[in-house]
């Protein structure tokens, strides 16, 4: 029977008190939204919390997919299946409806919130691959204001974010750019599993060739990551399947796959070309289709 | 702490620790052992209930959590004249179960699913079900228990000779009968 060690339960009223609580409580006091990393995590006792501030009574507050004409706003309580299921989200960043289809299973998607799972800082996570790829930025609040981290800055470590004691994630900003689109694509044993591989894949066009492109990758090492090299080896050229080949030959050579239950650390090299060139081909068709 | 939540449409009260897991809650202080505690990791969804209208694994809610909401478990399925649920007559109906551990997780999650989409095609069912395991059907005879119960929205009709509905008794859990007496943690449902 896996049962947490004892702690105070209390649940937040706005963000403000959440917030004051957090300052009271320092390092032992966490948030609790889905519950479905941390509970866990406490049960094995992996996780030392005293004081679980429950914060899913904010979902009002902080939970909203915000489409704006440069700017996609998503609180941070916004459950998985809120996010699989917007239909404006999907319409300008269908990378997320890609994703959210393979994340767990339906019924932990009706918990599980996108705070959640940035902040879990899972190297296999896939939102921290989504949204590393799209240059997102995280709003973090405490006590005297906010602050805006950029994803690349946000995970510090495996399960170690840029979110301190007395802190909390409010939002995640998506920058929308013209001529653009994103794709994902997982690979996992079964239903519902961690990524052995998954990859992320955002693209613009101009004129005919690739402005830019950000490839992201999950569980390929200690944290989620976008390979520069790839974004440079594709900058200016004209999209294509040669292209691909080479970026996923990139890609490949450039993470740190481990070799653990999951598959070799060459296997998960050769999902990573693979993946790298379905992700880049299918971003850019979305691009093509969408003019038509 | 005091919570208060109602389950299956009657509100119910415990002071209980803030650990404490809902699926306990329901099997240890409630008596409803319907709702079955098997992986206690959310991957196998035999704990599935509903809070508020959706599915969720109350291996991993805690019964803080669900404090001020409302719960729905397998012994709230069957309607108020004791005539069960067309999901529970298309398991009867369909062989959707062996041992039956996963049956109440699987019922809760499809009824869910013909709620919101009441004719799911067999990809649609697989796909709900997903995050829950059976070891004995192989999944495809829940599949057609699925199935039976969207094309036999109301269950079946009695005038309908060859699909009778079974008594109610056979399914029901003996031990929701009386939820005033507590079930001993770690007993066998």
């Amino acid at each position: 029977m896996q049962v947490p060690g004892p702690f105070e339960y209390d649940r937040a009223t706005s963000v403000e008190q959440a917030i004051g609580l957090l300052e009271r409580r320092g390092e032992t006091a966490r948030l609790i939204a889905g519950g479905h990393s941390l509970l866990p995590m406490m049960k094995l006792r992996l996780a030392d919390v005293e004081y679980l501030i429950d914060i899913n009574d904010l979902h009002d507050e902080l939970g909203y997919v915000l489409v704006e004409p440069d700017l996609v706003r998503l609180g941070a309580l916004t459950r998985h299946r809120e996010l699989l299921e917007s239909d404006e989200l999907a319409a300008v960043l269908p990378i997320f409806r890609d994703a959210e289809r393979v994340i767990a299973d339906p019924v932990v998607r009706n918990r599980g919130t996108i705070g959640g799972s940035l902040c879990q800082a899972d190297p296999s996570e896939d939102l921290s691959a989504v949204c590393s790829c799209l240059d997102a930025e995280c709003v973090i609040r405490n006590g005297s204001g906010q602050r805006v981290v950029p994803m690349a800055k946000f995970h510090r470590g495996p399960y170690e974010t840029a979110v301190g004691d007395g802190e909390m994630l409010v939002e995640v900003r998506i920058p929308l750019h013209p001529d653009s689109s994103s794709a994902f694509e997982k690979v996992e044993r079964r239903a519902g599993d961690w990524a052995v591989v998954s990859a992320a894949a955002a693209v613009t066009l101009a004129g005919g060739l690739i402005a830019d492109a950000r490839v992201g990758f999950a569980a390929v090492g200690p944290h989620t990551v976008v390979l520069p090299a790839v974004s440079e080896l594709l900058r200016d050229e004209p999209p294509g399947e040669q292209l691909y080949e080479r970026a996923g030959a990139l890609a490949a050579g450039h993470c740190e796959p481990s070799t653990d239950m999951r598959g070799t650390a060459d296997y998960k090299r050769h999902l990573v070309q693979e993946l790298t060139r379905r992700t880049l081909r299918r971003a850019v068709q979305r691009i093509v289709d969408g003019r038509s | 702490m005091q919570v208060t939540m109602t389950v299956n449409g009657a509100e119910v009260s415990r002071e209980v620790e803030p650990r404490l897991l809902l699926v306990h809650f329901l099997r240890d202080e409630l008596g409803l052992t319907g709702t079955h505690w098997g992986c206690d990791t959310s991957n196998c969804g035999a704990c599935v209930v509903w809070m508020d209208d959706e599915p969720v694994k109350s291996c991993t809610v805690l019964a803080a959590m669900a404090s001020g909401h409302e719960v729905r478990t397998v012994e709230g399925l069957a309607h108020e004249d004791g005539t069960l649920d067309a999901i529970q007559q298309g398991f009867m109906q369909c062989h959707g179960l062996q041992c039956g551990f996963c049956t109440p997780g699987m019922m809760m999650t499809t009824r869910a699913l013909l709620d919101r989409n009441p004719h799911p095609n067999q990809a649609e069912i697989r796909e709900a079900i997903s995050g829950q395991i059976c070891r004995c059907t192989g999944y495809a005879t829940i599949v057609r228990s699925v199935q039976w119960a969207a094309d036999h929205p109301d269950g079946a009709v009695p005038a309908a000779a060859d699909e009778p509905a079974a008594p109610a008794e056979s399914v029901t859990e003996p031990a929701a009968a009386d939820a005033t007496q507590p079930i001993p943690a770690g007993s066998a449902s």
